[in-house]
């Protein structure tokens, strides 16, 4: 718990010391490789996967262009469910909030289901500087607290450890904290999933209180929905007396039926299944069945900034199924930590500075260079944010910040944005000529003969450059690395 | 200023200019094709979960339930409307006693056939949400005609004011070196008795 991202390095820095890292390397290879192929078999079982995605996309527009009245018939139609709302401005409000309801109950420990909010607000920590431990009930997600360790992938935060790491950090740190592992525990993966479902079990038996996210949080009606895999939501959200949800304001999807296009969406997206094991959802109090206390924050912490950039605005749109992740050359080999945040990968380096602004610190101005703009994240995006064009306008914004004098690279760049915005983004980009062809050329994958991808010579000079192109590591550079193995694939 | 009105202002003044009309193109599919055997696409798709499915007519049900069971100690939720011989019937059962029991037998309220989905919404027959979550060993008896094609019409049979849980096979978890492993916290086998 006492890993955090603050202080980060810029991304070239730590995809540096990341792409060092060949057992990391291996694990995200085999991890993006498999989760693709299977989003690939289940999206292919679709006829109208593309139909989904325009109302996928549109249902969360519609949803994000009128959020102030979205929000009112959220919090009108939660209240009269029985459910009290509570609305945050930022990280600190959200978590003194979620300390407060914990402390009118007298507990001293929460259990907590994965949640990308919470992990953005960084409750655990503040949490336990109030003397309230917030367990952690995802299998990954206990494997990187109990590891002390940072989460690397939005779907399977623990990618980064084997299985033999994972037995020892749950035979050192089980103990500590509850129930101990068997001291007889091998490295199947049987074993360990067992090892932690005793564990959690004891945990989930005695909690009072629970916190979790929402994936979706239905205006009309106030219902809230979590999809997961493993039933530690459906521990939290069932047995506590109390039950506290943090919910990021861009969840809002106008009604009950819009979730016949979501509930296809995400988990064929996801983790590539025909449906996830478990989904929940939930309107306020039921008597006699669940929490009979129910909390919802409504969570800004810098939404309201991203959705007053009017090209950025489209990032909230993300479900977070992490399908963007599993297809960018640049995160296959880096991996999630490099990005610094807890929304690693393309839509990280969207959304990190949408949420936090361009021209406050360097490691967030860095992100949006953290892509060959090859087109894929856009491709798979069950919403379809077009991330390649929000990462070039992005782009324009940082050399904004940086270089007030540097006119015509900023006018260039949102030139691109321009076009990228308009739709045939590649191809237009590619069949253009002069210094707008010369710009993108630069700027794009490019396809070999053989058909192979790789990433585009980096040829300009000087201080532009300089914060878009990947420093050579000490002993072999990324482009000659990518060149030995065939960009990892060797 | 209260938070709410900070926020909501934050996000009017965020949308000054921006057009709120927006068309939602619903042009996937809302039915299911009629060509379609349901029930076996249903039986199908979730026994690709490695959940066990049994089919049987009406006046197999008790003899198909007792054969999951095989003896195992279940809880039923009032109203289960099939008799379950020595099953403890919930009357409110602490999370701790439902731990202390192996099985449960429920109805459902939907099933999806596409993605072998089963739908409780915890009306009669199926019991609070613990019931069905806590026992290691879950036989859950769906209806042909609870069968539906697809997600969209499984939607529309919900009431949103209800508490739904949709199981799709039992819980699982990839997060170790990607190996499927069944069964975490839910309960870690599934058994689908469809009827009709
Ligand atoms: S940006 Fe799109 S693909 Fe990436 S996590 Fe969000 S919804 Fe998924």
């Amino acid at each position: 718990m006492s890993a955090t991202f603050v202080g980060m390095p810029a991304f070239p820095e730590a995809a540096r010391n990341a792409l060092a890292d060949a057992q990391l390397r291996g694990n995200l290879a085999l991890a993006t490789r498999t989760i693709r192929g299977k989003r690939l078999r289940v999206v292919g079982e679709l006829p109208d996967w593309e139909e989904l995605r325009l109302a996928g996309a549109a249902l969360k527009d519609s949803a994000l262009l009128s959020l102030d009245s979205s929000l009112e018939r959220l919090e009108a139609s939660l209240t009269a469910a029985g459910a009290t709302v509570h609305w945050a401005s930022d990280a600190a409000e959200a978590c003194s909030i979620v300390a407060s309801v914990a402390r009118d109950h007298g507990v001293d420990e929460v259990v907590k289901v994965k949640s990308m909010a919470t992990q953005e607000i960084e409750l655990n920590e503040h949490l336990a500087a109030e003397g309230i431990a917030a367990w952690e009930t995802d299998l990954a997600e206990l494997i990187v607290q109990l590891g002390d360790d940072l989460p690397s992938h939005i779907l399977v935060p623990a990618i980064h450890r084997n299985r033999a790491e994972i037995r020892e950090i749950f035979l050192r740190r089980m103990a500590d904290v509850g129930r101990p592992a068997p001291a007889d525990l091998t490295d199947e993966p049987v074993e360990l999933a067992n090892a932690a479902r005793l564990h959690l079990r004891e945990k989930f038996l005695r909690a009072k209180v629970a916190v979790s996210g929402a994936n979706f949080a239905v205006a009309d009606t106030g219902t809230l929905v979590v999809v997961e895999s493993e039933g530690n939501g459906r521990m939290c959200l069932t047995l506590p007396d109390v039950l506290v949800s943090v919910v990021g304001i861009e969840k809002v999807v106008p009604t009950w039926q819009d979730l016949e296009v979501f509930l296809q969406l995400l988990p064929r997206s996801s983790t590539g299944e025909r449906m996830n094991p478990y989904t929940s959802t939930w309107t306020g109090v039921t008597p006699g069945d669940g929490p009979q206390e129910v909390h919802v924050v409504l969570l800004d912490n810098g939404r309201t900034r991203a959705l007053a950039d009017e090209v950025g605005r489209q990032a909230l749109r993300c479900i977070r199924c992490s399908a963007c992740l599993n297809v960018c050359p640049v995160y296959e080999r880096t991996g999630g930590h490099a990005y610094g945040s807890v929304y690693p990968g393309p839509i990280g380096a969207i959304l990190n500075p949408l949420l936090r602004g361009v021209g406050e610190s360097d490691q967030l101005d860095s992100l949006p260079y953290a892509s060959s703009l090859c087109g894929a994240c856009f491709e798979a995006c069950p919403v379809r944010i077009d991330i390649p064009s929000v990462l070039v306008d992005l782009r324009a914004k940082v050399v904004d910040a940086h270089r007030p004098s540097a006119k015509p690279e900023a006018a260039a760049m949102k030139a691109a944005a321009w076009s990228f915005g308009s739709g045939s983004r590649l191809g237009v980009l590619e069949r253009a000529s002069g210094v707008f062809g010369g710009l993108a050329s630069r700027m794009v994958r490019r396809r070999s003969t053989s058909g192979r991808t790789a990433l585009s010579r980096l040829p300009f000079a000087g201080a532009w450059t300089g914060a878009r192109d990947l420093p050579a590591p000490p002993k072999e550079s990324f482009r000659a690395w990518w060149k030995r193995t065939d960009g990892g694939r060797r | 200023m209260s938070a709410r009105d900070e926020i909501l202002g934050r996000v009017r003044s965020a949308l000054v200019g921006a057009s709120p009309a927006v068309e939602v193109p619903r042009g996937y599919r809302t039915r299911g094709d009629a060509s379609v055997d349901v029930l076996a696409l249903f039986a199908e798709r979730v026994a690709d979960y490695r959940a066990d499915v049994v089919r049987c007519s009406p006046d197999e049900v008790e003899a198909m339930i007792a054969g999951a069971l095989a003896g195992a100690r279940a809880v039923v939720p009032p109203e289960l409307g099939w008799h379950v011989p020595d099953a403890v019937v919930d009357t409110g059962l602490s999370a701790l006693e439902l731990d202390e029991l192996d099985a449960v037998v429920t109805a459902a309220a939907v099933g999806i056939a596409e993605t072998g989905t089963v739908v409780l919404d915890h009306g009669p027959g199926q019991g609070r949400r613990a019931l069905s979550l806590v026992p290691d060993l879950h036989v859950c008896v769906v209806l042909a005609e609870q069968v539906v094609a697809g997600v969209p019409e499984g939607v529309a049979r919900l009431d949103p004011t209800r508490p739904t849980t949709w199981i799709s096979g039992p819980s699982a978890t990839s997060d170790i070196e990607l190996n499927r492993v069944e069964g975490v916290h839910g309960p870690r086998r599934l058994v689908v008795v469809l009827v009709g």
